[in-house]
């Protein structure tokens, strides 16, 4: 009886973790299926490196390069902003703060994950955006650099937790054994604790840009979604994400607009999943 | 497959509910139209008022959402701003779904700009060159010298549709002229608003219900030699201002039972001043 038991409840785990796989396997080909029909209307050529994104035209014109470079600049601007902060945030964190002030600080940044994106976005539209046009004396404020910021921190608590959890592994001994061949504080940190744990925190930062490149709802509303080809931070721009979010509700299903929208959803799914390889291969160098 | 199939059975439900033998139903799923929300809402409330024990849950989502839930089948009545698409009828007719139009209300579309931009009328022509990026500059028109910031709607507003359709196309099937690829995509009228309130330099349109002392509308001229009208409602019944549309909603076939005493409501003459107080401008007078 209790081996049978055991047996089902076995089972059960399996049929969980197997779940998981066959549903991520469903939306991939699902995606597929309906993603890989656009290219009966534009080829793939003319879909990833064409200029105009005019959906719902007689014909459309479908080319996502703005939208790519889209997502990519503002993204590139998140990580700028957000992996310096968010790495000396964690090395404060796990090496020189305080007992009490490390408890306050990691409430913070786990308050600030339970932020809602469209919080945020609102927050944005309402400070940031107006301040960001004064300060650089720009036409609208609604631009990459707006997205950048609110998204950085959006990726700071991600990066921050996973760094400081890389800094923590690190054994101990380590440190002792650099400060006592007379190494400072600081030049324990940087030359011994961060290389040490450098892979881990490769990861943190990858998995930081990952939360950025998908996030949709504060980048909508905050970065002006015009899909132009960016040429700096100070420009309006339409992310992948946004493009979705914006347009799914009026796509006619089956549609090329439709499929193209699908095929954005295949694009992002291979970025997003790159990222999280590499963040996957780091974790486990580190191991 | 599936998911086609499940669609293709909500659509057989909602065409179930429509029956007279399904009248004990005692509420209506209405979508669609951003610009319509705030008028379906005040009829919903009105409505409800009158006939207590009946509910009336009004959504927006944008003229194309409204269209696929009607479609789809999860809408009763899909609110729109814009003629139904030759695509959207063809789909809705593989659904089994007859899309009938009602129209229950005109909007005057409104051009506005900062109150702080010197510019205060443009003729259509003028319009059409600024939003699909030929004039760049306010100085080009009597202002001052500096960036025009133009403002739209996202591609899934009838709004964004209609403008596009009758002021930068002109009405002209063959004229293929599209938005400045710089132009800002909002995603909703306030949106717009807020923007130009806080920005000089922005142009934008909205429905005449959205005008506010922040922002100042703009007196539109069919042409240059023609007189330059503002956005008001004696205009839009007048005819005289240029840019107003039909505001329509769709039911699945003749409205039958609770969606055709809805119907009937909003194009009553208590329907229609609460089409007055919210701004739009009645049919039918």
């Amino acid at each position: 009886m209790r081996k049978f038991r055991e047996f089902i409840i076995e089972k059960l785990i399996l049929l969980c973790g197997l779940a998981s796989v066959f549903f991520v396997i469903l939306i991939f080909l699902f995606l597929l299926r309906e993603g890989f029909s656009v290219f009966q209307t534009a080829s793939p050529k003319e879909f990833l490196l064409g200029k105009s994104w005019y959906p719902i035209s007689e014909p459309p014109q479908l080319g996502i390069l703005p939208l790519i470079l889209g997502s990519l600049l503002v993204t590139a601007g998140a990580a700028v902003i957000s992996i310096p902060i968010g790495v000396g945030c964690a090395i404060y964190i796990a090496e020189v703060a305080p007992k009490r002030t490390k408890e306050i600080l990691k409430a913070g940044i786990e308050l600030l994950a339970a932020i809602p994106s469209v919080v945020l976005g609102f927050i944005g539209m309402v400070t940031l955006v107006p301040l960001v046009k004064t300060l650089f004396h720009l036409p609208t404020g609604l631009t990459a650099l707006s997205g950048s910021i609110m998204l950085a921190f959006m990726a700071m608590p991600t990066i921050v937790s996973i760094a400081e959890d890389a800094l923590y592994s690190v054994p101990k001994t380590y440190k002792e054994g650099a400060l006592a061949m007379g190494a400072t504080h600081w030049q324990a940190i940087w030359r011994v604790m961060l290389r040490a744990a450098s892979s881990g925190i490769l990861a943190a930062v990858m998995l930081g840009i990952g939360r950025v490149i998908g996030e949709t709802m504060a980048v909508m509303m905050i970065t002006g979604n015009a899909a132009i080809i960016p040429h700096s931070l100070f420009q309006p721009v339409r992310t992948l994400t946004a493009t979705i979010a914006a347009e799914m509700g009026e796509a006619v299903i089956g549609s090329e607009h439709y499929f193209a929208l699908f095929a954005i959803g295949i694009v992002l799914f291979v970025i997003s999943f790159a990222i999280n390889v590499t963040a996957d291969l780091f974790l486990h160098k580190r191991q | 497959m599936v998911f086609r199939r499940i669609i293709l059975g909500l659509a057989i439900f909602a065409f179930a509910a429509c029956a007279p033998a399904g009248s004990r139903k005692n509420s209506i799923q209405i979508k669609g139209s951003d610009t319509m929300v705030n008028l379906a809402q005040a009829w919903a409330e009105e409505y409800m008022e009158v006939n207590p024990g009946e509910f009336v849950a009004v959504t927006g989502g944008g003229s194309g959402t409204g269209f696929a839930s009607l479609i789809s089948g999860t809408c009763d009545v899909a609110m729109s701003s814009r003629d139904i698409k030759k695509k959207e009828i063809a789909l809705a007719g593989k659904r089994g779904v007859i899309p009938n139009e009602i129209r229950v209300a005109l909007d005057g579309l409104a051009v506005v700009v900062n109150p702080a931009n010197p510019v205060g009328k443009l003729t259509m022509d003028q319009l059409a060159r600024i939003f699909s990026g030929k004039i760049v500059n306010w100085r080009e028109i009597g202002g001052t010298d500096e960036a025009i910031v133009v403002l739209s709607r996202e591609v899934n507003s009838g709004t964004h549709v209609y403008f596009k359709e009758h002021v930068l196309r002109r009405n002209d099937r063959n004229n293929k002229e599209e938005f400045a690829p710089g132009a800002l995509m909002l995603s909703s009228s306030q949106a717009i608003a807020d923007e130009v309130a806080g920005n000089p330099a922005a142009i934008g349109y909205y429905g005449m219900g959205y005008i506010s002392k922040s922002h100042k509308p703009v007196a539109v001229a069919k042409d240059a030699d023609s007189p330059y009208v503002e956005p008001m409602i004696e205009n839009v019944i007048n005819g005289s201002y240029p840019i107003s549309r039909p505001l329509i909603v769709y039911t699945n076939g003749e409205p039958c039972g609770l969606v055709a005493k809805f119907i009937d409501f909003a194009l009553s003459k208590e329907g229609q001043d609460i089409v007055l107080r919210t701004d739009f401008v009645p049919v039918g007078q």
